[in-house]
């Protein structure tokens, strides 16, 4: 099922939460919203799933106009950040819940064999007789999916679906969700703050900033082409340091770097790590180590330049190196923005 | 003893069971005592006389009546007090601890004023043939004032700390209004209900002071076994009034007990596995 949002706009109050967003997700694909807390993207979210009414624009699930369906009517299924298992069911129970109140009649027998066959799909077999408060997070969170995968939605949505996780359950949950996507092949839109996720499974991300889209495009497309300093610095880890534009090149200390379509003038430019590169001497900037944090992949180290920025960069665990050691660094690849 | 981390258990546990024991215990140890100075035969004419079950019959009818009507009003009350915002809501919820701290007595002499033939209520209700003062109805109506609070005071804080999102999920999941209500509503309510209910009960069974005053006092009629052993106390015959006593102390305590293990069997969820 496509859904399309025309120009939807949401005011808490006085506070507006999302300012004219439009948006198309097509039939099947799995599309993220990122942003950081505040970008109105739990909002848009539960505006599509009908648990919020938008103040204007309008949704539509394919060519149908569900701006004013009530969120019983609009077959999405909704898996809560926080889960909203019924406590006093059995896990089989809350996922036998959609099909039981259903206007649909369904025998007993169908009932129990469709909770059998979704808690196998969730990996969860044999767990059907314990209670919510009787399993793990991740647990919780599986049977939150097969609950809302129950009544057959042609719309899959979730909240922050792994933000209440430890870090191996989630990237475990996440590869799972991915492969249950791929079996069903259903259209499903989540809300996440941790870009890492974002980047990790969905097709599309959509990144939002104070209830705007600042830029949607593939994990690809967002992490090559990050299209404003905002948007590269809430992917990931970046360097910023401020220099000038002069004809399509940045100019920095020790040389200069390729900056096309930015005006001359002043400009920031974002590198990450491991685009920063380190050595005794040579050309480039010089630098000092002030700092060294051994990490599992990499050594990440913290060095001052002569105009008093710091840069982090990550060099290989062997690279052979101490704090208050001089050298130089050079930057491989940068994202270039002109300062306003 | 294993080490505890929390300070103070021996102090706390042994002024706890000391008041207890000094409050609770030991009257009703006196009650239980006086009774049982009764031979086995005595006893059992005197619980049994038919004056005595007409009076259980009486309070038992009444009491299960105003409960019935406090555990559908009260859960309504509790329900608009924790759910919507409307003018006056704070003077409303204040309005409800009323009945405990009017002296019972004031509550009997105003409701029979109200419900009196003459009465507004009464007056009105009187044209339509229905009579409420000095009838058992008077009796159910001073039961229901004087335990509304129970109800109201234990399930609103249950419905108050009811998570949005279990009933938006029942909602997404498709269920009608009725549906949602019935099915996690009420059952994540039930415990809460149900001490409410049991405590409502309880003391509708003990409620003397509101009740003499409306009911009449007939024997056989309007007479409450409150009152039945208040009658015998005044005639000096204290283990009479004992013995008709204890049959309501096991009564509560017997319907205590079974709202306990009720309670427990709607929460068995909460064990771990």
């Amino acid at each position: 099922m496509k859904i399309t949002l025309d120009n939807v706009v949401k005011t808490f109050d006085t506070f507006r939460a999302v300012h004219g967003v439009s948006l198309a997700i097509g039939s099947g694909e799995l599309v993220a919203l990122l942003g950081p807390s505040g970008s109105g993207k739990t909002t848009i979210l539960r505006m599509v799933a009908g648990l919020e009414y938008a103040d204007g624009g309008t949704i539509r699930f394919g060519d149908r106009d569900a701006t004013r369906i009530p969120v019983r009517e609009r077959g999405v299924g909704f898996v809560f950040q926080h889960y909203a298992l019924f406590p006093h069911m059995t896990v089989a129970g809350n996922i036998a819940f959609g099909m039981k109140v259903s206007k649909l009649r369904r025998s007993r027998a169908a009932i129990d064999a469709r909770v059998a066959e979704l808690l196998s799909l969730v990996k969860l077999g044999g767990l059907g007789g314990r209670f919510p408060g009787q399993i793990s997070g991740g647990q919780r969170q599986r049977v939150a999916l097969a609950r809302a995968l129950a009544v057959d939605p042609k719309v899959l949505l979730l909240d922050e679906p792994f933000g209440a996780l430890d870090a191996n359950v989630r990237r475990e949950l996440r590869r799972s969700l991915r492969d249950i996507h791929d079996a069903l092949g259903i259209t499903t839109l989540f809300v996440t703050h941790d870009q890492e996720e974002a980047l990790d499974l969905a097709d599309r991300v959509v990144i939002l900033d104070h209830g705007r889209i600042v830029q949607e495009g593939t994990p690809q497309q967002v992490c090559r082409a990050p299209s404003s300093a905002f948007v590269t610095r809430f992917l990931g880890d970046a360097n910023r340091l401020v220099a000038e534009v002069r004809g399509g090149r940045a100019l920095i200390a020790g040389g200069s770097i390729e900056a096309a379509g930015v005006p001359d003038g002043r400009a920031e430019i974002y590198a990450r790590p491991a685009d920063i590169e380190w050595a005794r001497e040579g050309a480039g900037i010089a630098a000092r180590v002030i700092r060294v944090m051994d990490r599992p992949e990499s050594r990440r180290l913290v060095a001052r330049l002569p105009g008093g920025e710091h840069v982090e960069l990550d060099m290989t665990p062997e690279t052979a190196v101490g704090v208050g050691d001089s050298g130089v660094v050079t930057l491989r690849r940068a994202n270039v923005f002109a300062l306003a | 003893m294993r080490r505890r981390v929390l300070p103070g258990l021996p102090l706390s546990l042994g002024i706890t069971l000391f008041y207890v024991g000094l409050i609770v215990a030991l009257p009703i140890g006196a009650l239980v005592f006086k009774a049982a100075s009764l031979g086995p035969q005595d006893y059992w004419r005197i619980v049994s006389s038919g004056r005595a079950l007409a009076s259980y019959r009486v309070t038992i009818a009444c009491a299960a009546a105003a409960t019935a009507f406090n555990l559908v009003f009260g859960l309504a009350l509790a329900w608009v007090l924790s759910r919507y915002s409307f003018p006056g809501k704070r003077f409303v919820d204040a309005i409800v601890d009323l009945p405990f701290a009017l002296p019972t007595a004031v509550a009997g002499i105003a409701l029979t004023t109200l419900f009196a033939a003459n009465g507004w209520f009464g007056s009105v209700l009187a044209q339509a043939g229905i009579l409420v003062a000095y009838t058992p109805l008077g009796i159910v109506v001073a039961m229901t004032f004087t335990s509304l609070p129970f109800v109201v005071r234990t399930v609103q804080p249950v419905l108050e700390d009811l998570d949005p999102a279990l009933e938006e999920a029942a909602q997404s999941l498709g269920g009608s209004d009725l549906s949602i209500f019935a099915r996690v509503i009420l059952p994540l309510l039930a415990p809460a209900l149900l001490a409410g209910v049991s405590l409502s009960f309880a003391r509708s069974l003990g409620e003397f002071g509101a009740i003499i005053f409306i009911a009449g006092n007939q024997p056989f009629e309007t007479e409450i076994t409150a009152l039945l052993a208040f009658i015998r106390l005044e005639e000096y015959d204290y283990q009479a009034a004992a013995a008709i006593a204890s049959v309501l102390l096991v009564t509560a305590f017997a319907i205590l007990a079974a709202t306990n293990l009720l309670q427990a069997r709607a929460l068995r969820y909460m064990q771990r596995a």
